[in-house]
C-alpha cells in the first residue's frame, strides 16, 4: 500500500530531514511512527500527502510513484488519503456536517450521497447528533473526532494521522486510538505519528522509530 | 447475464446523471454563495463596486458624449459649398450682378445671394443678439454669395482653384470653403473617438486591477479554507470557481451601477441641452445610452471582473501550499 524506497529529503537550509528511509506498509496494516521531535515524522507524512517531494528515492502509494505525479494529479492522489492533524484544521465558520462533507463536495458527489456518507461517518465517531453544531461549540476531543470523520468520509485507502492525540487527555487518546483500530479492521491502512511512547506500546502494533532522519527500528 | 449487464449499465447512467447534477449544484452553489458573501461584506463590496462603476461610467459617459456630438454633427453634410464674403462697400445691386456673373460660370452649379438686410434679419432671429445689433447705426454684415460648384469638381484641389479664382475678384473680401470646417470637425471627431477608445482601454485595465485586488484580499481572508480544500483533494478549478463568480458579480454590479450613473448624468444634462436645442430650431436632442450599449457595457464589465479574478487566482492560488 505504502512503500518507501531509500527515500531522502534534504531541505536547502536545514539539511537532511530524512536519510535513506525504506519500509513497506501492507494494506490493512496499522502502524505507529515515533521519534523525538525533529526526527522527521512530519516530513515523512508530508511526503505521502504530497506536501513535499523527496530529493532521493521513491515513495510508492498504491503502486503510484509520487515523484512522477504532475501538479494536476495531486488532488486525485490526495483523495485516496485521509489526513488527520494535531490542530484538526477544521473550518470554524461551517457546521460539523459541512466540515465532514468537504472531501465529498470537492470530489463532485451528489447531495444525497454526501448526506448519507457524512451521517455514516459522524455516526462512526459518535457525533451524529452534533451535525448542525459549529466546531467551536464542541470539546477538544469532539473536534478531533470531527477531523477523523472528515478523513474517513471519502473511504480512503490510507489514513495518515499527525499527533492526533497531542492535545487530548489519556482517556480521550485511548478512545481515539480505538477508533483507528476499527478502521484498520475494515481494511484501511493506518499510519499514526505520535511521540506518546506509552500509548503506542499499549496498542501493540508495528512501530517505526525515526531518529535524526534515519529509520532506527521497524518492528 | 444480460440482465446484470443492463443493471450495471443503468447504475452507470444514474452515476453519471448524479455527477452531472452535482456539477450543476456546485456551480449554482458557487454562484449564490459568492453573492451571499458579497452581501455579508456589504460595505467593502459596495465600495469596490462603486470605484469600478466610476471607472466604467467615465468611459461610458465619454461614449455617450460622442454619441451626442455625432448626432449633432452627423446632420451636417459634407458639401463643397464656397462662401464668398463681399466687401462692405459693395452695393446690393453690384452684388446681384456679381452673383449672376458667377452663376454663368460653367463650373458652377448654383448660387445663392444673401443680401446684407437678409443676413441681418436671420442673424437677429437666430443669434439672440438682436437687441445688440439695434444699437448699431449701420448694418455691419457683408453680402454673401454661396456658390455650389458642379459635381464634376469633386476633388478638393479643383474646388480650391475655383475658390482662388473668385477670391481674386475685386468685390470679394475673402472666400471660405465650407467643406474645410466640416472636414476639420470630422477629423476632430475621429480624434475624440480614438481618445475615447484609449480612455476605455485604460479604464478597462483599472476595472481589471480593482477586481484582481479585491479577489486577492478575499483569497487572503479565506486562506485556511483554501488550504483545507487542497488537503482534501480539491482541484484548482474547484477552489477558484467561487472566486471567479465573485469577480463576475463585482463586474456585473459595477456595470449596472455605471449604467445608473451615466443615465443620471444624462438626465441632469437633459434640461440645458434641450434649452440649447431650442435656440437651434430643435436641430438636435439629447441621446441616452441605448439598451444594446448598456448590455454590452454590463457584459464587458462582468467579463473584466472574471478575467481580473482569473489573473490573480492563476498567480496566487499556486502560492498557497499546505505546510
Amino acid at each position: 500500500m505504502l512503500k518507501f524506497d531509500h527515500v531522502s529529503k534534504r531541505y536547502p537550509d536545514a539539511g537532511d530531514a530524512l536519510l535513506d528511509v525504506s519500509f513497506h506498509l501492507k494494506q490493512g496494516e496499522m502502524s505507529f511512527l515515533t521519534g523525538h521531535s525533529g526526527a522527521g515524522k512530519s516530513t515523512l507524512l508530508k511526503l505521502v500527502a504530497m506536501m513535499e517531494l523527496c530529493t532521493r528515492g521513491h515513495v510508492l502509494l498504491d503502486g503510484q510513484n509520487l515523484s512522477k505525479i504532475s501538479d494536476k494529479q495531486v488532488p486525485f492522489v490526495r483523495r485516496k488519503l485521509g489526513l488527520i492533524f494535531q490542530d484538526n484544521k477544521l473550518l470554524y465558520d461551517r457546521t460539523v456536517f459541512d466540515n465532514v462533507a468537504l472531501p465529498l463536495v470537492v470530489s463532485g458527489y451528489g447531495y444525497n450521497e454526501i448526506s448519507r456518507r457524512v451521517r455514516a461517518a459522524l455516526d462512526k465517531v459518535g457525533l451524529l447528533k452534533k451535525e448542525k453544531k459549529y466546531p467551536l461549540t464542541l470539546s477538544g476531543g469532539e473536534q478531533q473526532r470531527v477531523g477523523i470523520a472528515r478523513a474517513v468520509v471519502n473511504k480512503p485507502k490510507l489514513i495518515l494521522a499527525d499527533e492526533p492525540t497531542g492535545n487530548l487527555d489519556p482517556e480521550l487518546s485511548a478512545e481515539v486510538m480505538h477508533l483507528f483500530e476499527q478502521f484498520q479492521q475494515v481494511g484501511v491502512t493506518v499510519l499514526i505519528a505520535s511521540h506518546d511512547l506509552e500509548l503506542v506500546s499499549q496498542m501493540g502494533h508495528r512501530v517505526l522509530t525515526l531518529g535524526h532522519g534515519q529509520l532506527l527500528a521497524s518492528e | 447475464m444480460k440482465n446484470t449487464s443492463r443493471q450495471k449499465n443503468n447504475k452507470n447512467q444514474v452515476g453519471f446523471s448524479d455527477k452531472f447534477q452535482a456539477y450543476l449544484h456546485i456551480h449554482a452553489h458557487a454562484l449564490f454563495s459568492s453573492l451571499g458573501r458579497l452581501f455579508r461584506n456589504a460595505f467593502s463590496s459596495v465600495m469596490t463596486i462603486i470605484v469600478m462603476a466610476i471607472a466604467i461610467s467615465l468611459a461610458a459617459g465619454f461614449y455617450v458624449l460622442l454619441l451626442n456630438l455625432q448626432q449633432v454633427t452627423g446632420g451636417i453634410e459634407s458639401s463643397n459649398q464656397i462662401s464668398l464674403f463681399l466687401k462692405t462697400s459693395v452695393s446690393e445691386k453690384s452684388g446681384q450682378q456679381l452673383s449672376n456673373k458667377i452663376n454663368s460660370n460653367e463650373k458652377v452649379e448654383s448660387v445663392l445671394l444673401i443680401s446684407k438686410s437678409q443676413a441681418l434679419k436671420e442673424f437677429k432671429e437666430y443669434s439672440g443678439f438682436g437687441n445688440v445689433l439695434n444699437v448699431l447705426d449701420s448694418n455691419p454684415l457683408p453680402t454673401v454669395i454661396q456658390v455650389l460648384p458642379k459635381n464634376t469638381l469633386d476633388d478638393l484641389l479643383s474646388v480650391e482653384k475655383l475658390m482662388a479664382e473668385f477670391e481674386r475678384m475685386p468685390q470679394v473680401d475673402f472666400a471660405q470653403l465650407d467643406m474645410q470646417w466640416v472636414k476639420r470637425l470630422q477629423s476632430m471627431m475621429q480624434i475624440m473617438q480614438r481618445a475615447g477608445l484609449l480612455l476605455a482601454v485604460l479604464l478597462g485595465f483599472a476595472v481589471l486591477f480593482i477586481t484582481g485586488n479585491s479577489i486577492r484580499l478575499e483569497l487572503q481572508n479565506r486562506r485556511d479554507e483554501v488550504l483545507v480544500a487542497k488537503l482534501v483533494g480539491a482541484t484548482h478549478s474547484f477552489i477558484q470557481r467561487p472566486f471567479l463568480y465573485t469577480g463576475f458579480w463585482l463586474g456585473f454590479g459595477a456595470g449596472f451601477v455605471a449604467w445608473l450613473m451615466v443615465t443620471c448624468m444624462t438626465l441632469v444634462l437633459h434640461g440645458p441641452v434641450e434649452r440649447l436645442s431650442i435656440q437651434y430650431d430643435r436641430a438636435f436632442g439629447i441621446t441616452y445610452i441605448g439598451v444594446a450599449d448598456t448590455l454590452v457595457m454590463i457584459g464587458l464589465a462582468s467579463l473584466l471582473g472574471v478575467f481580473g479574478a482569473w489573473i490573480v487566482l492563476r498567480h496566487q492560488l499556486a502560492q498557497i501550499k499546505p505546510e
